[in-house]
């Protein structure tokens, strides 16, 4: 059947029966859906609207951006292990994140506190904890069990299914390019100094030398553990991973955190 | 209004749109669907007034309710807490050698020390407390200690740990590394004196002068006979228990580069009732020993 008379439109386009003609303004969403353009405008205003609503208040209100004390941006030597950690993919099957219920602070320690990630870029919270949950993991083991661990997970854990990671203790690392990513965070907003970042290729050495003159690095970064912490003489990849392990969540003070509730 | 030539009497009204002939029904949505998405939106008005939802200048609306996590979870755990309350302070204030003599306090401190032995021991020492042999993580179930095995020992080495950087009070000794002090040979000589007084083979003519080493070297950590010493935790060296291994390559390897065994402390990760309730366990597992007055 072909006609050129077309019908005429209804009342409403909502069809509920005839209607006298009435400008209402659900008359008018035709207009949007047969432009595509305006309709592509519209949709970007709508979630822009949604979004500045849920993610602009992050920014001020005051129990996402609550200071706790201790909390100090990553070691030369610890963003190294860092991005180890990054690259090996660890956050695939460890959270590090643990989360305010009973069970978890009873297993894992106090509940993970907003702060305590204010210096990765990006967080490492997670989504999958195949393994245990590694927000508080530092200290809780020896260097020697981490590196046992490591080579060969099964040997200290038979229950383990982690995969092995002994080839970090035969792969050398140098602070090469420390400074560089130090000053990439800085864009970010990790507070990094221009002293920091000088003394970034310093630091990055003398965190696994006990012997060596540390003073500066304890100065710039409060509570860092300088060891050995693979054993070997060299600088490893070992080194890194494990001294960022050992300093994941034992840096708040929580003798002068006092959880405000509401929060 | 529609002029589609094949609608029926009855038909609903169509959208009004044609295309090439072919128009659509404008049936209307099913009631029970209406109703539920109206619902939903009166439940989600209904839930951002109960439950703290709007940002303002400085919080959220804090909610009707006055749900708020943090508190919800400080609730659960003071509740359990004060279920516990009472024998957990006796279990903290009560003599260590005495927890044995009662017997709801012993059955209460195994099955917490247990609980706490599995969540925060286990990594090391095993999930069935067998340790890893030769690697350097002790069997709890034998009845040779390192540093003591009645429960105020095995109470100190939990609450302070072995050799960490933490704790001002931890264990502390320090085997050195004779790879650098004694020869290739003098150590040979020495691993076949140890391979002897534990029973092994050794080589008898290496044995001697490996008694001669031994005195001079390894004596006042060890004892005379090879006894070991636990306030140095320096292990008995005559029984077949080792904690790196007992053959000729194990022995040579910790003789030249002497590792030591690091253990965390935990009085600032536990209570004193969960140290004392997972030393009670430790103690209970086979190799506890009698505190000598």
């Amino acid at each position: 059947m072909a006609t050129n008379e077309k019908p005429p439109m209804p009342a409403s386009t909502t069809g509920v029966g005839d209607r006298p003609k009435r400008k209402s303004i659900l008359d008018r969403h035709k207009i949007l859906e047969t432009n595509a353009t305006l309709l592509l405008v519209f949709s970007f205003l709508v979630v822009t609207i949604g979004g500045i609503v849920q993610i602009a208040p992050l920014f001020y209100l005051e129990n996402t951006i609550e200071e706790v004390d201790g909390v100090r941006p990553y070691s030369p030597l610890e963003l190294a292990g860092r991005e180890i950690y990054v690259r090996e993919g660890c956050y695939v099957c460890h959270s590090q994140m643990i989360r305010p219920m009973r069970d978890e602070v009873e297993r894992y320690g106090h509940y993970s506190l907003a702060a305590e990630s204010m210096y990765d870029r990006p967080f490492q919270w997670g989504s999958k904890r195949t393994g245990p949950d590694l927000a508080r993991v530092g200290g809780r083991y020896s260097d020697d069990w981490h590196v046992d661990h490591l080579i060969d997970p099964q040997s200290v854990v038979p229950e383990s299914i982690m995969p092995k990671y002994g080839f970090l203790l035969n792969t050398r690392i140098g602070p090469d390019y420390i400074g560089e990513l130090m000053a990439t965070h800085r864009i970010l907003g990790v507070p990094y100094t221009d002293e920091m970042i000088e003394a970034a290729e310093e630091d990055f050495r003398v965190q696994v030398d006990p012997f060596g003159d540390f003073d500066g690095l304890l100065e710039r970064y409060p509570n860092a553990q300088v060891r050995n912490f693979d054993g070997r003489a060299e600088i490893t990849e070992m080194d890194a991973l494990i001294a960022y392990l050992q300093m994941l969540g034992i840096l708040v003070d929580f003798s002068t955190f006092e959880a405000v509730a509401n929060r | 209004m529609s002029t589609a030539p094949n609608k029926q009497p009855g038909d609903p009204e169509t959208t009004g749109h044609e295309w090439d002939g072919i128009e659509e029904f404008n049936n209307p949505l099913p009631r029970w669907w209406l109703w539920t998405f109206y619902l939903t939106i009166i439940w989600g008005i209904g839930y951002t007034i109960a439950y703290p939802a709007w940002p303002l200048i400085q919080e959220a609306t804090p909610g009707l309710l006055g749900y708020s996590t943090r508190a919800e979870v400080a609730e659960e755990i003071s509740r359990v807490e004060a279920a516990n309350a009472d024998i957990e302070s006796r279990l903290a204030s009560i003599e260590l050698t005495e927890i044995s003599a009662d017997p709801e306090l012993q059955q209460y401190a195994v099955n917490a020390g247990a609980a706490v032995f599995r969540s925060w021991c286990s990594q090391c020492h095993g999930s069935g407390a067998a340790g890893v042999q030769a690697a350097g993580y002790p069997n709890l179930l034998d009845d040779d200690w390192l540093w003591g095995g009645d429960i105020e020992a095995i109470h100190y080495t939990i609450a302070h740990g072995i050799r960490n950087t933490e704790d001002f009070d931890a264990r502390f000794s320090e085997m050195p590394a004779f790879g650098d002090i004694l020869s290739e040979e003098e150590i040979a000589q020495v691993v076949a004196y140890v391979q002897q007084i534990s029973g092994q083979e050794a080589d008898a003519t290496l044995v001697s002068a490996g008694a001669e080493i031994y005195l001079d070297n390894c004596a006042s950590c060890h004892g005379d006979n090879g006894e070991g010493i636990r306030d140095l935790g320096a292990p008995n060296l005559t029984d077949a228990i080792w904690l790196y291994g007992g053959d000729a390559e194990a022995l040579t390897y910790q003789i030249v580069n002497a590792r030591n065994g690091v253990m965390p402390p935990w009085t600032n990760r536990l209570s004193e009732a969960e140290i004392r309730a997972v030393a009670t366990y430790v103690h209970g597992l086979g190799g506890g020993e009698t505190l000598e007055e």
